[in-house]
């Protein structure tokens, strides 16, 4: 196991892509200390941003213990092993992960699980914007693995959603939670802000809490008693079942609780 | 200025008629000089070493309005290129619509050292002109979109040439440009009113022309102002399928402009315009009735527009087509109208080996290449970013000179598209003599650049070294070692000063802007009328029209004597 322990409070971004275990594997800690990373625009290397020790035991294989805030795509690409970090985590954590699974004691910047492909991120605090979405102006969004959330979420997250699971377990969601998403589930424990699902044309959104809009382009399907998370998990509603988006001729479905959302009484008469 | 002696490389000048002989290259003062004094000048020991004119590119989107609306909607092909700066060069990013400055370095990494940017709106040619200023350690023009002109138009309906003539002479001049474009003709004018031509002899919606009309009427002006370069055309029904019989109907219009031999037409990408078949599901290679054609006449030039399976931005003027692909792809774009002068149109579009259409059409450019017999005709781009990014020429380059490396690549390739090619049935593999003519002899003789593309005395000393040994190297065996030596060139030299080395940039230096000065005569007729149009129909007035010198960095204007 390796121990990173930052230096100093970073005053510039710094993007480390290669603290990951399937870079760690097999290096020596003078090895892992020489290994380039940049700090704002000057490259430096990861020994002297961070202290780091080899410690004992294989599990977890790298744990950052301080703030890493401002550092960037950790965990980028990694297929194997595990991280912890205790601190809050910089953007692009975990971005394009294939395997693996890392865990944040702390919060999360944006693109968290950006493009995500298979793995399992476990994040204690709050997530914040993009979560699992891909960068701007691409389609390539989160298509397997696991995300779970204990705060809160912010805004755009689960774009483009191809496959996988998210679930935020905090009180409250960003807007456009799903926007676009075209398979894959997203699980609301608590309330959804509003724009929720937009343009999506597949997958599930099932929110146990209050949805705060329904989208116009949405229209109810039918009341289901439960509904299925994953293999191991089913959310017990009663819940309205929404199609949509209709402005995307989608078939994705939004499930929200029918006890939390009497607002949504009005569209009974549509069934 | 230092001088500089290139020792005992093989050299490849086909224009110098020179086939891999080993001979010294001597440089004074930015030229190709007969030679210097050996202790003086600065030896670069090219024993070895592969040693060519510096690589000439007749047809690539470098700079403009359109290149950079596509960057703006395209943040997604720079994160995974993002490119950072050292202490000699500027950071950026690239992928398939590289920033300014990374152009520069990647072209010139390659040993090209002149590049044309093909598609210029003359309202746009400001914007063009600053970036091209931005673009270093190349020489380079830009070609102004002239075949939807309005004044155009009207001149050529009248049957007024010489006018016509004399008005082209002054929008080259105007937007600083090197030669006439024509997109689509009749196509883009109608696209203002969601509208296409779709073939030379529709009427052209309020003009009462037709494309035909307007292709060789230019062509006669082309003629008239004694340009350097042809017209220079991309056709009717491009990217269609079936529209090979367009591209035939078009070679033979231009037959009745004169040409002593000489060709009188350059077409552009000419992959996308050899599509046979009548849909989609159908659609197979038109290269063996094209390159039939071509093989038996003398007034055509072409370039391939090959295709390279890689996730890229198409971008054109042409407007119509662009929409046809949004409907293929459902992908974000952008379309454009640029107000009387053209319009325009942006998509992402990956091509993919799995996709029988996309792999027939990587095998057609390829069969076009190889199937014209004269490499004097046909040229090697991709139609930078169109077919692919222009940092894929190495790739072209192996698939050219190996019948190996090409046929490896279309194993790969879609079942459907793997029975139609023809690309099992050619066994020609380029010579190096060959590939010089394709990348840079030929494209400077079309373009007319009597300094370029050659080592000749007096030649600018814009050299390129690849560490190739034709004496040792089977290329088209050893066409992995080839792609690497092309795509990171030993030295290359711009007049007369080592820019990169071993692939690297070394030194930073400004390449020039070159555009046509041509001088008619009789001047143009800049009337009121016409000052009034502008007022009426432009967004810009006509006093704040024009390009002025100082908008130009590095000036090389080449001054031509019209006849008329």
């Amino acid at each position: 196991m390796i121990v990173l322990t930052p230096l100093k409070t970073f005053k510039f971004p710094v993007t480390a892509e290669c603290i990951n275990p399937d870079v760690f594997q097999g290096k020596t800690v003078a090895e892992i200390a020489a290994l380039p990373v940049f700090e704002g625009n000057r490259q430096k290397t990861l020994g002297e941003l961070f202290k780091i020790e080899q410690a004992e035991g294989d599990n977890p294989s790298i744990t950052i213990n301080g703030d890493a805030s401002e550092v960037r795509r950790i965990g980028y690409g990694m297929k194997t092993g595990e991280i912890v970090v205790n601190g809050n985590a910089g953007m692009h954590l975990g971005e394009k992960m294939a395997g693996g699974r890392i865990v944040v004691n702390g919060n999360a910047g944006q693109w968290t699980g950006s493009s995500m492909k298979k793995g399992l991120i476990e994040i204690h605090g709050n997530a914040s914007d993009y979560l699992a979405s891909p960068y701007r102006g691409s389609t390539d969004g989160m298509k397997g693995g696991k995300i779970v959330v204990d705060g809160d979420v912010g805004a755009d997250s689960g774009c483009y959603l191809s496959g996988g699971l998210i679930k935020i377990k905090g009180s409250n969601t960003g807007q456009f939670l799903g926007y676009h998403m075209s398979d894959g589930t997203i699980h609301v424990e608590k309330n959804a802000a509003s724009r929720l699902g937009a343009n999506m044309t597949g997958g599930k959104i099932v929110v146990s809490g209050t949805v705060e809009e329904m989208m116009p382009t949405f229209t109810i399907d039918s009341v289901k008693p439960k509904v299925k998370i994953d293999e191991a998990e089913t959310a017990t509603g009663p819940f309205y079942v929404f199609l949509g988006d209709l402005a995307e001729n989608g078939t994705g479905k939004i499930f929200a609780s029918k006890p939390n959302n009497p607002n949504l009484k009005a569209y009974e008469k549509y069934l | 200025m230092t001088e500089l002696l290139i020792k005992n490389g093989f050299v490849f000048d086909p224009l110098n008629k020179v086939n891999g002989e080993k001979m010294d290259i001597a440089v004074k003062n930015g030229k190709i000089v007969e030679k210097v004094n050996e202790h003086k000048a600065k030896i670069i020991d090219a024993a070895g070493l592969t040693v060519m004119p510096g690589g000439v590119d007749i047809h690539t989107h470098i700079a403009g309005g359109e290149v950079n609306t596509g960057r703006m909607v395209r943040p997604e092909d720079h994160v995974k290129d993002a490119v950072r700066k050292t202490a000699l060069t500027r950071s950026g990013t690239g992928y398939s619509i590289p920033s300014t400055f990374v152009t520069g370095y990647r072209y010139s990494q390659m040993g090209y050292t002149t590049v044309m940017n093909p598609s210029m709106a003359p309202l746009e040619a400001k914007h063009t002109h600053e970036e091209l200023n931005d673009i270093p350690l190349l020489d380079k023009a830009t070609y102004p979109l002239i075949g939807d002109w309005w004044f155009v138009l009207e001149y050529l309906r009248k049957g007024d040439l010489e006018e016509c003539a004399r008005h082209v002479a002054w929008m080259l001049q105007t937007t600083k440009g090197y030669a006439i474009k024509i997109v689509n003709p009749g196509g883009l004018e109608s696209w203002g009113f969601g509208r296409n031509v779709h073939s030379i002899d529709d009427q052209v919606p309020n003009f009462c022309i037709t494309p035909r009309e307007i292709m060789v009427g230019l062509a006669k002006v082309n003629k008239m102002l004694n340009l350097p370069h042809t017209i220079h055309l991309h056709t009717n029904n491009l990217g269609l399928p079936g529209n090979y019989t367009t591209t035939l109907d078009t070679m033979k219009a231009l037959e009745s402009v004169p040409s002593d031999g000489k060709p009188n037409m350059h077409i552009t990408h000419l992959q996308f315009s050899s599509f046979g078949g009548d849909g989609w599901g159908n659609m197979r290679s038109a290269a063996e009735e094209i390159s039939k054609y071509i093989n038996t006449h003398s007034h055509v030039t072409a370039d391939m527009g090959q295709v390279i399976f890689t996730d890229t931005t198409t971008m054109t003027a042409d407007g119509p087509f662009e929409y046809t692909l949004y409907q293929l792809s459902g992908h974000k774009w952008v379309n454009s109208d640029v107000e009387t002068e053209t319009s325009g149109g942006i998509i992402p579009f990956h091509y993919k080996k799995n996709n029988a259409v996309n792999a027939t059409q990587w095998s057609i450019a390829l069969e076009l290449a190889l199937l014209i017999e004269d490499p004097w005709k046909i040229y090697m781009t991709t139609d930078h970013p169109n077919g692919g990014p222009f940092f894929a020429y190495p790739k072209i380059i192996a698939w050219l000179t190996s019948r190996k490396a090409r046929m490896a690549t279309l194993k790969k390739c879609h079942k459907k598209a793997q029975k139609k090619s023809l690309l099992p049935s050619i066994k020609r593999e380029l010579s190096l003599y060959e590939l010089a003519i394709v990348t840079r002899a030929g494209q400077a003789k079309a373009l007319g650049l009597t300094n370029k593309g050659h080592l000749g005395v007096g030649a600018d000393a814009d050299i390129a070294i690849y560490d190739v040994n034709p004496e040792t190297t089977d290329i088209a065996r050893k066409y992995k070692a080839v792609r690497k030596a092309f795509g990171n060139a030993a030295y290359t030299i711009k007049d007369g000063r080592v820019v990169v080395k071993d692939g690297e940039v070394v030194q930073n230096v400004d390449g020039r802007t070159i555009w046509l000065d041509v001088q008619t005569a009789e001047p143009c007729r800049i009337d009121e009328q016409m000052k009034n149009k502008f007022r009426e129909y432009w967004s810009v007035d006509y006093a704040n029209y024009p390009v002025y010198d100082h908008y130009v960095k590095v000036k090389d204007p080449i001054t031509i004597q019209a006849s008329v």
